[in-house]
């Protein structure tokens, strides 16, 4: 049930919680296709809880996002890399789960043709990181939702990492990230998530269920 | 005016504050008088000697510990349907009351079954099935200590507490297949049965009530316990982020 | 679905001793039974039933915690989550992996650990009976427990003490069904109260199985 790429991600008064308590509230973008936003903003502001909200792995507290999260690929620092199976079979396995899409188109373009056969533990971190972005291909998936995507990263491998992200949204999908690197990507926008920052509750903030004072 | 407003922790710490004291004299009256009077001016019956006394505590805590179970259930489903969090905190506080009145149960069965079966322990489906019951109640404190975040650990406890109930439930049965046992049949139920006589019946309904009313002001302070480092928690958190 | 058991079990292999571990730990424990019972026949003839069972619920709680622990730390049960196929069916699908590496071989090697404990020749066909029909209730409440425990730094311990209740009813009817089946007496009741425990459970604990992963999750 991919929703229709061409209308992209609009996400409006979004306020995501972690712990009980809203971190971010009154989250408003939006993201056409062919465009990336990287998120901005202090350690702990919570991107990661945004970006998992948006994923469906957590409920919102309040708020409208225009796609469900079926239209959606995360990836966080760790693939779900297996290093006892071998490139392709990761790959395969991640491809049926998705309904079967073809994994030699994934495998080229990350440049993973040669090492197909080879057990995933025997791979440096960037050769991982590619498998990784191989497995959001395999997902079909138009918007990509990316946590911290060039963590142990050398120079070239960001490179490589940038070259993808900017020919998934040559075509027509879209990408939203939380990294503190520059990647270059002509269309890429930054969403600074500082203004958003949820307001105690006397300031007119969401209360959680303990913020009340207890006579 | 509906009972879902004392959901609300701050209405809930107002009305428990005020019942509190009437529950804690009502539990001290009846407690007191039930017990004196069952201790000292009730008759030895001839066949079960001065042991027979032990009722007074052991029939209670039995009823109880089987009871709180069912109280910590209906709490569980109000919290996993309604997301009151004063439901999860009145189950996380019952449950360690619970255990200790299982273990009652056990060790005032254990005193009773000397005298009467010539053993501190059998292995009887009664006996068993408290003893799992109480591995039950172990395992739900545990995983409530386990798990660091609140609300997680209110639904992760909320769903062991039913899947619990069902198989609680069945391991009576089938420890009541597994070995017919010696303990006697139930000595009470809502219809009053014939086999025990009047003198015992009273001061034990007594003890009942007591043992409820006792379990209604510690679960209350309890959980008014759990809600002030509930708030305690929350006022740091809000430290933390500002 | 059928491609995560696939990948299950192809990591249980690549593992090493998917297969052989509970196989192993089981007869380490037929083994070390006589040396404490004393290595009389008809003494271990009558304890068959209970060690062989017991053998079998200590070597299918010993694989417990990694049933999603690996998936979890990997960042694969996030993918999972979100992925379109039902997280119940996930969870149903472990489980049966788990069943296919640690109860399916007890079963096939169950007579050949009968017989060490000198089990009569007709309630062999019990054991296996038995053990065929509960041995997956075990694992699917055993993928519950791993479920509640999925997010613990330090989970083992706390997961048995959740799931080694719940084996009670399982544990007795198993161990009561090959006992009557030696004796030659009825069997009808342990047998479908066996069946019925391991159906109801594969029926309905995933669901709970996956809301608790969800919660967990979160």
């Amino acid at each position: 049930m991919a929703a229709d790429p061409a209308s992209g991600l609009r996400v409006e008064n979004l306020a995501v919680a972690r712990g009980g308590l809203a971190v971010l509230e009154g989250v408003s973008f939006a993201l056409a296709p062919g465009e990336a936003l990287v998120l901005r903003g202090p350690n702990g502001i919570g991107k990661t809880t945004l970006l998992r909200t948006l994923a469906g792995l957590q409920p919102a507290l309040a708020g409208e996002v225009s796609v469900p999260p079926e239209s959606i690929a995360y990836a966080a620092h760790s693939d779900g890399i297996k290093a006892t199976l071998s490139v392709a079979e990761n790959l395969r396995f991640w491809a049926a789960v998705h309904g079967t899409r073809d994994i030699s188109e994934p495998l080229s373009q990350m440049n993973l043709e040669t090492l197909a056969e080879r057990p995933a533990n025997s791979l440096s971190a960037g050769q991982k990181r590619r498998l990784g972005l191989a497995r959001l291909l395999v997902t079909g998936r138009p918007i990509w939702m990316l946590d911290e995507p060039t963590v142990s990263l050398d120079t070239d491998s960001v490179a490589l990492f940038a070259r993808v992200i900017a020919d998934h949204l040559g075509q027509g999908g879209s990408a939203l990230m939380a990294t503190h690197i520059d990647l270059g990507l002509v269309s890429s926008r930054d969403l600074d998530l500082t203004p958003y920052k949820a307001r105690a509750p006397e300031a007119g903030g969401i209360s959680g269920a303990f913020d009340e004072v207890l006579s | 005016m509906s009972i879902w407003e004392y959901a609300n922790p701050v209405k809930f710490m107002r009305l428990s504050g005020r019942v509190l004291p009437y529950v804690i004299a009502l539990a001290a009256i009846c407690l007191l008088s039930g017990m004196v009077w069952g201790y000292f001016f009730v008759p030895n019956a001839e066949n079960f000697g001065g042991s027979v006394k032990v009722i007074y505590v052991h029939v209670p805590a039995a009823m109880m510990a089987i009871n709180i179970w069912g109280m910590m259930l209906v709490t569980s489903l109000i919290w996993l349907i309604r997301r009151h969090h004063v439901s999860a905190l009145a189950a996380r506080a019952a449950a360690p009351i619970g255990a200790v009145m299982t273990l009652i149960a056990l060790i005032t069965g254990a005193v009773w079954g000397e005298p009467m079966w010539g053993t501190w322990w059998e292995w009887d489906p009664r006996l068993t099935s408290f003893l799992i019951l109480f591995l039950f109640y172990l395992g739900y404190i545990a995983l409530w200590a386990a798990v660091e975040d609140p609300d997680t650990a209110a639904d992760l406890t909320g769903v062991l507490c039913l899947v619990g109930a069902v198989f609680a439930v069945l391991s009576r049965y089938a420890a009541n297949f597994w070995n017919q046992g010696l303990h006697q049949g139930a000595t009470l139920s809502l219809d009053k049965q014939k086999h025990i006589a009047d003198v015992y019946w009273f001061p034990l309904l007594l003890c009942i009530a007591g043992f409820v009313f006792f379990f209604v002001a510690l679960v209350l302070i309890r959980t008014r316990t759990e809600i002030r480092l509930r708030r305690l928690g929350a006022l740091q958190q809000r430290e933390r982020m500002a | 679905m059928i491609a995560l058991l696939i990948r299950d079990l192809r990591l249980a292999v690549r593992a090493g001793g998917g297969f052989g571990l509970g196989l192993a730990f089981f007869l380490i424990v037929v083994t070390l039974v006589p040396f404490g019972v004393g290595p009389q026949g008809d003494i271990l003839a009558r304890i068959a039933p209970g060690i062989l069972w017991l053998g079998a619920l200590l070597a299918c709680l010993l694989s417990l915690d990694r049933i999603f622990a690996l998936d979890y730390e990997d960042g694969s049960l996030d993918l999972l989550v979100s992925a379109p196929i039902p997280l119940e069916g996930v969870v149903v699908m472990k489980a049966l992996a788990h069943w296919l590496t640690t109860g399916l071989p007890l079963v096939i090697a169950a007579p050949v650990f009968g017989l060490l404990l000198h089990l009569p020749g007709d309630a062999q066909g019990w054991l296996v009976l038995s053990l065929l029909l509960g041995t997956p209730a075990l694992s699917v409440l055993g993928t519950f427990g791993a479920a509640l425990t999925v997010g613990l730094k330090r989970g083992g311990l706390l997961l048995s003490l959740l799931v080694l209740p719940f084996y009670v009813p399982t544990l007795i009817f198993g161990a009561e069904l090959v006992s009557r089946g030696a004796q030659g007496m009825a069997t009808q009741i342990p047998l479908l109260m066996l069946a019925g425990i391991t159906a109801a459970s594969v029926a309905l604990i995933p669901f709970a199985a996956a809301a608790a992963i969800r919660v967990n999750l979160r």
